[in-house]
């Protein structure tokens, strides 16, 4: 890693070029909601003007640049008695400028399922590779939580990251790309002022967090708790809508669909994210479905988020954005049904046998 | 139709208007991109949109609209016997759709407002399966017809038929729309099958639920959440009965 200083005027300079030059997604605002506060989504941008550099936190994550929402995976030609499978990777490069920690560390997650597994997906590869990331760091909103999860900070995934520190930003520079293109601006070594305002902004962000979730030994609970009664609480709120693992940037799971086209010469094999709270998410041939309840849907979404599945190395994936709880019209938020999950168990601790006196 | 030693055969097909705007049976003529192909796959036996030829040996029948004439009853009932395979389709069809609205007033009340001084037969509006076995439903306001042609692909080749079961909202997402209770307004998608790319909403139209509801929907959750956000229970209650999409659930306490 390489650290530089560049004034915010300068770095304006730096972006715009980028920007214009660059199919290039940032944070922009798109609405106002019911109660004032300003919605933001990652959208095209071609300046920073476009760029809503004093953003909070985007409805949606940066997840869907990497894993669209609907993607082709092959396309089926057919002729005589013979046919043709044509797969293609590419990816556009892209800019994606203004990603959060957390959005970064969820893509060094998703890197860990999609690509360090026995079978690597070349279809995220070639996004990923092809996308040149900017992170840009912020004061946590009031439900964050990334700091519980230690998702808070960032040492790697992106190419170059800013911290601001008053008139300029302090630059992590991760990459050869970034170090390049930065090497036409205007920048200057750290000195020890900028050093001391860089640990300074790090600890007023680490010190803002309102929200916490107590993680510790939460997989070992979540195996303990199966059937706890919280599941069918939680689940009886659940409209089944899919929304939460939507706008997730580490939900990754998906369904595959094969349709012949309209004129019966060809075919496309489609996949599209899904999400485990949809009804049909466990439903198999014949009608059959392994997860029918709600409460057992919602608890299966908790235990691949906290709990984690064989392909991750049993590592939490949720990064403690909370998009998902402001999302969920039912109110249903990681921060709640995990404390109440402890609750449950703590609520029995009266029964076990007190420690030995010391002697 | 040939493919790796597979014959498929046209689909006899035949399009019936009852009590509705015929704009479902207009979207069959729809999507110039595809049309072509689309009217490959069929035989037309009789649709008055597109020809005015007419033969009684189709397969298949879609049926546009409700049912509100005894004379519509017997028209039905006749197709029924001919088709292999009656499919309700459009809202109106499916759930009795807009036209329900005039179930909430007495038929006499009705006729002296829309036909004073005429003599009009007229009943309580029903859905298709009120009247005839439906073996397959496309519901919307208008159809899909994108998820037309689908079902008509997957009749013609044999495979399953199938509708979305997810809800509009998980399709909302995928379009990075602001979530309509977010600014105010009360949105049906959380309860109304998915399948239509979320059109409403990404123009910022809250959904009314013309596409029925999805698999295992949440009303008393629904209802919840109305309250929770201070939202008029009046407004719910006229929004799940636009199409009388909701019947089984709309007693539910809102």
């Amino acid at each position: 890693m390489i650290y530089k200083v560049i004034a915010k005027s300068e770095f304006k300079r730096f972006t715009d070029a980028l920007l214009r030059d660059n199919t290039s997604f940032g944070p922009r605002q798109v609405d106002t909601d019911s109660r004032g506060k300003a919605v933001y989504q990652f959208l095209p941008v071609t300046s920073s003007d476009d760029v809503a550099f004093d953003y909070t936190a985007t409805a949606s994550s940066a997840k869907h640049f990497f894993l669209p929402f609907r993607e082709e995976l092959s396309r089926f030609v057919f002729q005589d008695q013979e046919w043709d499978q044509q797969i293609s990777y590419e990816g556009n490069p892209i800019v994606l400028i203004g990603l959060r920690a957390c959005d970064i560390s969820a893509l060094n997650i998703l890197d860990d399922v999609l690509l360090k597994g026995h079978f690597p997906s070349p279809y995220y590869l070639a996004k990923r590779k092809n996308t040149f990331v900017i992170g840009m760091d912020h004061l946590p909103l009031p439900d964050c939580f990334c700091k519980s999860m230690n998702h808070h900070t960032i040492s790697t995934g992106f190419n170059l990251f800013c911290s601001d520190i008053g008139e300029n930003y302090y630059l992590s520079i991760n990459s050869s790309k970034a170090f390049n293109f930065l090497k036409e601006c205007d920048t200057r070594d750290p000195i020890d002022d900028d050093n001391c305002r860089l640990v300074e902004r790090r600890k007023i962000i680490s010190d803002s967090f309102r929200s916490e979730v107590d993680v510790t030994a939460l997989p070992s609970i979540l195996d303990i708790e199966f059937d706890s009664p919280v599941w069918e609480k939680w689940g009886n709120k659940c409209l089944n809508c899919g929304t939460c693992a939507m706008v997730c940037p580490t939900c990754y799971c998906y369904s595959v669909e094969e349709s012949f086209d309209t004129n019966l010469k060809g075919a496309t094999r489609q996949k599209k994210l899904y999400s485990c709270n949809l009804v049909d998410f466990a439903e198999v041939a014949g009608g059959h479905n392994f997860r029918p309840k709600n409460g057992d849907r919602l608890k299966y979404r908790y235990y691949h988020q906290h709990r984690g599945f064989a392909e991750n190395a049993n590592q939490q994936i949720c990064v403690g954005c909370n998009r998902c709880g402001r999302a969920c019209l039912a109110g249903i938020n990681p921060k709640d049904v995990i404390n109440d999950l402890r609750m449950e168990k703590e609520s029995c601790l009266t029964n076990i046998s007190s420690s030995p006196d010391r002697i | 139709m040939k493919h790796r030693g597979f014959t498929f055969e046209k689909l006899k097909i035949a399009s019936f208007d009852f009590t509705c705007c015929e704009g479902c049976q207009l979207q069959l003529a729809n999507r110039e991109s595809t049309l072509i192909d689309f009217l490959e796959l069929l035989d037309i036996k009789n649709f008055r949109e597109l020809s005015s030829e007419q033969f009684d040996d189709y397969d298949i029948a879609l049926i546009e609209g409700s049912i509100s004439r005894q004379d519509e009853v017997e028209r039905l009932q006749a197709i029924r016997r001919q088709a292999k395979t009656l499919v309700a389709f459009g809202s109106c069809a499916c759930f009795g759709g807009v036209n329900s609205l005039k179930n909430k007033f007495s038929l006499k009340e009705l006729v002296a407002e829309v036909y004073p001084g005429m003599k009009v037969e007229t009943m309580p509006v029903k859905k298709i399966s009120d009247v005839v076995k439906v073996d397959l439903s496309i519901p919307g306001c208008p159809v899909n017809k994108e998820e037309v042609e689908r079902v008509m692909v997957n009749l013609a080749t044999g495979s399953l038929v199938t509708l979305p079961k997810h809800p509009v909202c998980f399709e909302c997402k995928a379009q990075l729309n602001t979530c309509l209770f977010e600014l105010g307004e009360i949105c049906l998608g959380p309860i109304t099958r998915g399948g239509c790319n979320a059109v409403c909403t990404t123009g910022k139209t809250p959904c009314l639920g013309c596409r029925g509801p999805s698999e295992e929907i949440n009303m008393p959750a629904f209802v919840e959440l109305v309250k929770a956000r201070e939202l008029s229970l009046d407004d719910l209650q006229e929004k799940i009965a636009f199409y009388n999409a909701f019947e089984g659930f709309s007693n539910h306490e809102a």
